[in-house]
This record gives structure tokens, C-alpha cells and sequence, in this order.
């Protein structure tokens, strides 16, 4: 995949992505894979939030959805307002990326996997006290039989993938 | 400064460093935030099985799993070394209610008498943690993307799918805590 305008090999394989929460953009640079590095970087500054927040903890998810604490309503809405601005300034002032890089968006199309799905994790989430960041977070702290609901989650996203074209969307 | 920091972080200062997520990884490499997505990586590398959903190139995706890898580390590093050792407030209701059905400790993020290796071989722990674990996996797939994809990157993008999601992922979250929770727990 030299640049953006090649025929992907599998045109599924574009579809499938682009309705994914995956970058779809392929870079034109070459990076020596530690520049990935800086990725990490950046998951060790969330790992610490999670942690130093309580976002991981299973008793502030049950709270949040008993209406019992604004903590993680907080986070969130704090979350999304400071993303949407920043998103909005890069936006207008045609911000690049550090190598220089355009930085792209692509909208993401409505399909009734976000109602029948959501309401999936919905209930995943109240169960595990648990978003997928937040699991590994947990596993991170030292709490290692969440290695078992990770692997779990893993063979609910497989059998997705196996079911999909059986499932309505 | 340190006794600042080992302490539980306010709801403004976590949401504000969370949102700063979002641009970090546009700038540093035009990536757009999301989780779940690893898992799908995690079978494309391993179990891709021949389901077209899984035949990707999932390599070009490895900076996500490099970013979820400092998830892990940076859970590691709080626990370890910024940790403050106090059990967690939790609200009086909650602890009342869960008192009911044998949960009264409060100590760890996770109570340790529904998630452990033991719980495994109890009903209850095998809906939650086998059963949990697989609704958040197959969930967030079905949805195209959990919190971090779709109610923080896709709401900042203004992307009205993604308030569809936030919003049944919220509706499911109530359901389950509120009418079938009970249900497990009391199991």
C-alpha cells in the first residue's frame, strides 16, 4: 500500500475497516516500527488516568448506571468536550500531523449493529464494571483473572467476525 | 505534589486528559482513538480462521496495539508506584445493595469475591466474567466501537451514528445494572 489512491487487494477488506473504528488512512511514510513507540507513550499516560481516576473500578460503573455518582458522567462529558474542540481546531486551521502529514476524518455510516451491538456491550459493560481500555488497565494493576474476561471478549469479537454476514446491519 | 497525585484524581482533570487523547493521536500520526478495535487485531493475528472480517492487514494497525500495550504498563505503574492504598468511597446505597448479596469488599477496583480465578467455578462468576467478557467483545464489534470509539472520537467528530451507540451502550448499561444485575448477583 504505497499511497491512498491504490486498489486495495480485498475490497471487503476497506469496507469492513472503514466502518470500524480503525485508521483507514494509510500513511505514504515508512516508520521503523519503534515509532510506534510514541503510541505506547501515550496508552501510559491513559493507563495512569484510568487508574487515578477510578475509571476502572467496577463499583464506579455500577454507580454511574444506578445514577448514584456524577464522577464518571464527569469524565466522559469533560472527555468529549475537550476532544470536539481540539477536533474542531485541527479542522480549521488544517493542523498536520508531527511528520507533516495530513490529518484526515471519515464519517462513520449509520447501521443497526450500533443499536443491537450497543446494547450488547451496554450490558457487557454494567456486568464487567468494564469498557475494553478499562480491562486491560485492570489486568495492568495486578488483578491477573482478567486476563480471563479479555480472552473472553477476544471470543466475542471472533465469533462476530464468524457470525456477521448472518447478522442484521 | 506526589500526595497530590496519589490521590483519586477529580472527574474535570481525568475528563480533560482523556479529550487530549483524541488530538495526541491525530498529531502524532493521524490515528483516530479507539479500543476495541485491538481485539479485532488480536484475531486477525492469531485466529483469523479464514472469515474475511479477520483477512486485513492487521500489522498496519500495530500502533494500536502498541497504545493499548501503555494501557496495560500504565496500570502497572499507577498500582505500583502512585497508588494511595485507601479503599474506594463508594455510595452508601450501592454498598448497602451489594452488602445483600455478600459483596462487602470495597478494597480493590474490582471486587475481588465476583472476579477471581476461584469465582470461575461458581455460576455467578462464570456469567460475569465468561459471559461479561464475551458481551463486551462481541458488543463493541457489532457496534463498530466502545466508549473511546464511538461516545469520545465519534462524538467529537460529530458523527450521529456514534450517539446511537453512546446512547444504547448507556440504555444496555441501565438495563443490565438496574433489572437483570440483580438477577446474577443474588445467583
Amino acid at each position: 500500500m504505497e499511497n491512498k489512491t491504490i486498489v486495495h487487494s480485498n475490497p471487503a477488506d476497506y469496507e469492513a475497516r472503514s466502518l470500524d473504528t480503525m485508521c483507514i488512512n494509510e500513511s505514504e511514510l515508512k516508520h521503523p516500527w519503534w515509532y510506534n513507540f510514541k503510541y505506547l507513550a501515550v496508552g501510559i499516560v491513559f493507563g495512569v488516568v484510568f487508574v487515578k481516576a477510578e475509571i476502572i473500578s467496577w463499583f464506579r460503573i455500577q454507580e454511574m448506571f444506578r445514577l448514584q455518582n456524577f464522577h464518571m458522567y464527569g469524565v466522559i462529558g469533560t472527555a468529549v468536550v475537550v476532544g470536539a474542540i481540539s477536533v474542531f481546531l485541527i479542522k480549521k486551521f488544517n493542523v498536520k500531523t508531527i511528520h507533516g502529514e495530513e490529518i484526515t476524518f471519515t464519517d462513520k455510516k449509520f447501521n443497526k449493529g450500533q443499536i443491537y451491538g450497543g446494547l450488547m456491550f451496554g450490558f457487557g459493560w454494567a456486568i464487567t464494571g468494564a469498557c475494553p481500555g478499562p480491562l486491560f488497565a485492570q489486568l495492568g494493576t495486578g488483578v491477573l483473572s482478567i486476563a480471563v474476561v479479555i480472552l473472553s471478549a477476544i471470543a466475542g469479537t471472533w465469533t462476530y467476525g464468524y457470525l456477521r454476514d448472518k447478522l442484521p446491519h | 505534589m506526589i500526595e497530590t497525585i496519589s490521590q483519586p484524581w477529580p472527574w474535570y482533570v481525568a475528563g480533560a486528559l482523556i479529550g487530549l487523547i483524541v488530538p495526541a493521536l491525530l498529531l502524532l500520526g493521524n490515528k483516530h482513538f479507539g479500543i476495541s478495535s485491538n481485539l479485532r487485531h488480536i484475531c486477525a493475528a492469531c485466529i483469523p480462521s479464514n472469515i474475511p472480517f479477520f483477512k486485513y492487514d492487521w500489522k498496519k494497525e500495530s500502533w494500536n496495539l502498541f497504545f493499548v500495550g501503555g494501557i496495560l504498563v500504565g496500570g502497572f505503574l499507577s498500582a505500583q508506584y502512585l497508588g494511595s492504598n485507601e479503599p474506594i468511597q463508594i455510595h452508601p446505597d450501592l454498598a448497602k445493595e451489594l452488602a445483600a448479596y455478600g459483596i462487602t469488599d470495597f478494597s480493590g477496583m474490582v471486587p475481588v469475591q465476583l472476579f477471581s480465578f476461584d469465582s470461575l467455578f461458581s455460576a455467578k462468576g462464570l456469567i460475569m466474567m465468561i459471559g461479561g467478557g464475551f458481551l463486551v467483545g462481541f458488543g463493541t464489534r457489532y457496534a463498530g466501537g466502545c466508549t473511546s470509539g464511538h461516545a469520545i472520537m465519534g462524538l467529537s467528530n460529530l458523527q450521529w451514528p456514534s450517539l446511537i451507540a453512546t446512547i444504547c451502550f448507556m440504555a444496555g448499561g441501565f438495563i443490565m445494572a438496574n433489572f437483570i444485575l440483580p438477577y446474577i448477583l443474588s445467583l
